[in-house]
């Protein structure tokens, strides 16, 4: 393994995040707060509460997992399109490293990123709920897993992508509707039969139900589903990554 | 010593059947300069991207210094260093982590000494903590370079480096060509300015259609094919060559004005002296006498005529 080129790679990309770090952190810190002022506090109040936890509370998982989802897809994609777009993928393509060191760096560099942001976001939840986490370590596990994961589709999503629309197009098209819809905001169980139905096969349920019981103890579907659902999730963006770079597809001639 | 590039029979053919590479084969000596000529769409950077790993190669094999690029591609590549023709940079970069970023990626480990010096070398030490878009096109040009060479390669490729820039940064290029040749790097220049292969190059390829038409050093084939011309022109127009003046295969041009001598300016006689005295006694009024020497450029243009002409 060349560690120095991953390193290179990381270092390069997380230097453009410090560079933008007001605007990086700003965006989620204020969108989060607004989140549980409007959900929280204000409809919140109204709700009773979800399987034992105050709705305020209860929202937390979904909203780090929607940050943390977003931010990984745009980071890792944009790192990787923007490199296509300017030309100064020559390098990269002309560089001693292989598809392996190229995807650790820009997607470890995209993965902490999203889990810097995830953490912040949980930290302002401090600020406005009484958050309990019953399973820290799985807590950690499934935020690490899930920037990981995702930072791998924003990857596909970026070499796949031929210009800007397109980058954009699958997280607003496919992305922030799978999360909305995957229970950030309640219950899969407070859905009419059919649409619980519906739900299992929107493979965000898994994830945030599994983040959920890290924090609360109480989930949608089983725990063991939900890894399993995270690691074919991973392991399916690793395949389509390795058959890129093995064939080429739209980075090499 | 073995070649430190050995490329053999390469081929390249895109996916709508065009061939930009017709079975090229080629050798460069370490330390040599060599400038791959041709006019645009021959060939020259798909020669170049093939090498570097950017493009992959329909048939056909390439070594970088005894290592095949696709089998050994690690330690082929390291020994590369690229200059792309287009000016590709990060444009909120500094210039110190751009270059940086190149070393690092090329798997060496830091070091700052050899990157100033890098950069001191190209005239950017004093911007080194400037935005690469602050930076003027020439500047930009020298980013690419101090980037290509921060991993110390072997080999660099430079395509096309003077494209669209002013004359006096051309020069400024050769210069720095000069001194990396005389660090013992090998250059490989594609280039559509002639005069650029005949300032600086030892050897010069001439591409045409995706084949290598020629490769010859550069003096031989300057000599081989620059012949010397001498115009005499005339004040009054001849009706023919007159008969003294058989002997010296001149040729009558320019409305009957004009007397036209080839020679060889490497033979021990010209013969120009005893022309002009030929000339003058043959009563003929001289209004003026030129010379002119056969380029690269001539050599050039013929070839790839020749070559365009036989394709048709």
């Amino acid at each position: 393994m060349n560690w120095t080129a991953i390193k290179a790679i990381y270092l390069f990309e997380m230097a453009r995040f410090f560079r933008t770090l007001a605007q990086s952190l700003i965006s989620p810190v204020l969108s989060t707060s607004l989140y549980f002022v409007v959900f929280g506090a204000a409809i919140g109040s109204r709700i009773q509460e979800i399987e034992g936890v105050s709705y305020g509370a209860f929202i937390v998982p979904g909203l780090i997992m929607l940050s943390v989802i977003t931010q990984a897809i745009s980071n890792a994609s944009f790192g990787i399109y923007f490199p296509k777009f300017i030309g100064t993928i020559y390098e990269l393509l002309s560089a001693p490293v292989n598809f392996l060191e190229i995807v650790a760096g820009y997607v470890g560099a995209a993965a902490t990123k999203a889990l810097f942001i995830g953490v912040i976001i949980l930290i302002t939840a401090f600020f406005f709920v009484d958050v309990q986490i019953a399973h820290p370590l799985a807590m950690v596990a499934f935020l690490l897993l899930t920037c990981l994961s995702f930072a791998l589709l924003g990857f596909i999503i970026g070499i796949w992508a031929g210009n800007f629309e397109q980058l954009q197009l699958v997280p607003l098209l496919v992305v922030t509707p799978l999360v909305f819809l995957g229970g950030s905001f309640y219950s899969i169980s407070m859905l009419p039969p059919v649409w619980q139905t519906i739900s299992y096969f929107n493979p965000v349920v898994y994830l945030i139900s599994g983040f959920r019981w890290a924090f609360f103890g109480t989930a949608d579907v089983p725990i063991a589903l939900s890894l399993v659902a995270i690691a074919g999730f991973t392991s399916l963006c690793l395949l389509v990554i390795g058959w890129i770079f093995k064939t080429g597809w739209r980075i090499r001639q | 010593m073995p070649p430190i590039l050995n490329i053999s029979e390469l081929r390249k053919s895109y996916s709508d059947g065009f061939e930009a590479l017709k079975g090229v084969s080629l050798q460069i000596d370490a330390g040599e300069i060599i400038a791959l000529l041709g006019p645009n769409g021959a060939g020259k950077t798909t020669l170049i991207s093939t090498v570097c790993g950017i493009t992959t190669a329909t048939s056909g094999t390439v070594e970088v210094g005894g290592h095949d690029i696709i089998r050994d591609f690690r330690a082929a590549r390291s020994m590369i260093g690229l200059v792309p023709q287009e000016i590709n940079l990060e444009p909120f970069e500094k210039v110190i982590n751009t270059v940086r970023f190149s070393r690092g990626l090329f798997g060496k480990a830091p070091d700052d000494a050899a990157l100033e010096r890098i950069l001191r070398q190209l005239s950017l030490w004093d911007k080194r903590n400037s935005q690469i878009r602050e930076l003027s096109g020439g500047m930009k040009r020298r980013v690419l370079i101090a980037k290509a060479l921060s991993h110390e390669p072997r080999l660099l490729f430079l395509d096309e480096p003077t494209a669209g820039v002013d004359v006096e940064l051309r020069k400024d290029m050769w210069e720095i060509v000069e001194g990396l040749k005389a660090d013992g790097v090998t250059i490989v220049l594609t280039t559509h300015y002639i005069e650029e292969a005949e300032a600086i190059a030892d050897r010069v390829g001439v591409i045409a259609k995706g084949e290598l038409l020629l490769v010859e050093d550069k003096e031989n084939l300057m000599a081989r094919m620059g012949q010397k011309q001498l115009d005499v022109q005339l004040s009054e127009p001849l009706s023919a060559v007159p008969k003294a003046l058989e002997k010296y295969d001149l040729i009558l041009c320019d409305n009957n004005r004009t007397l036209t001598y080839s020679y060889d300016t490497r033979a021990e006689r010209t013969g120009i002296t005893k022309l002009l005295s030929d000339v003058s006694a043959a009563g003929l009024v001289l209004r003026d006498v030129v010379t002119r020497q056969s380029s690269l450029e001539d050599i050039f243009v013929g070839l790839v005529h020749e070559d365009m002409g036989g394709a048709s």
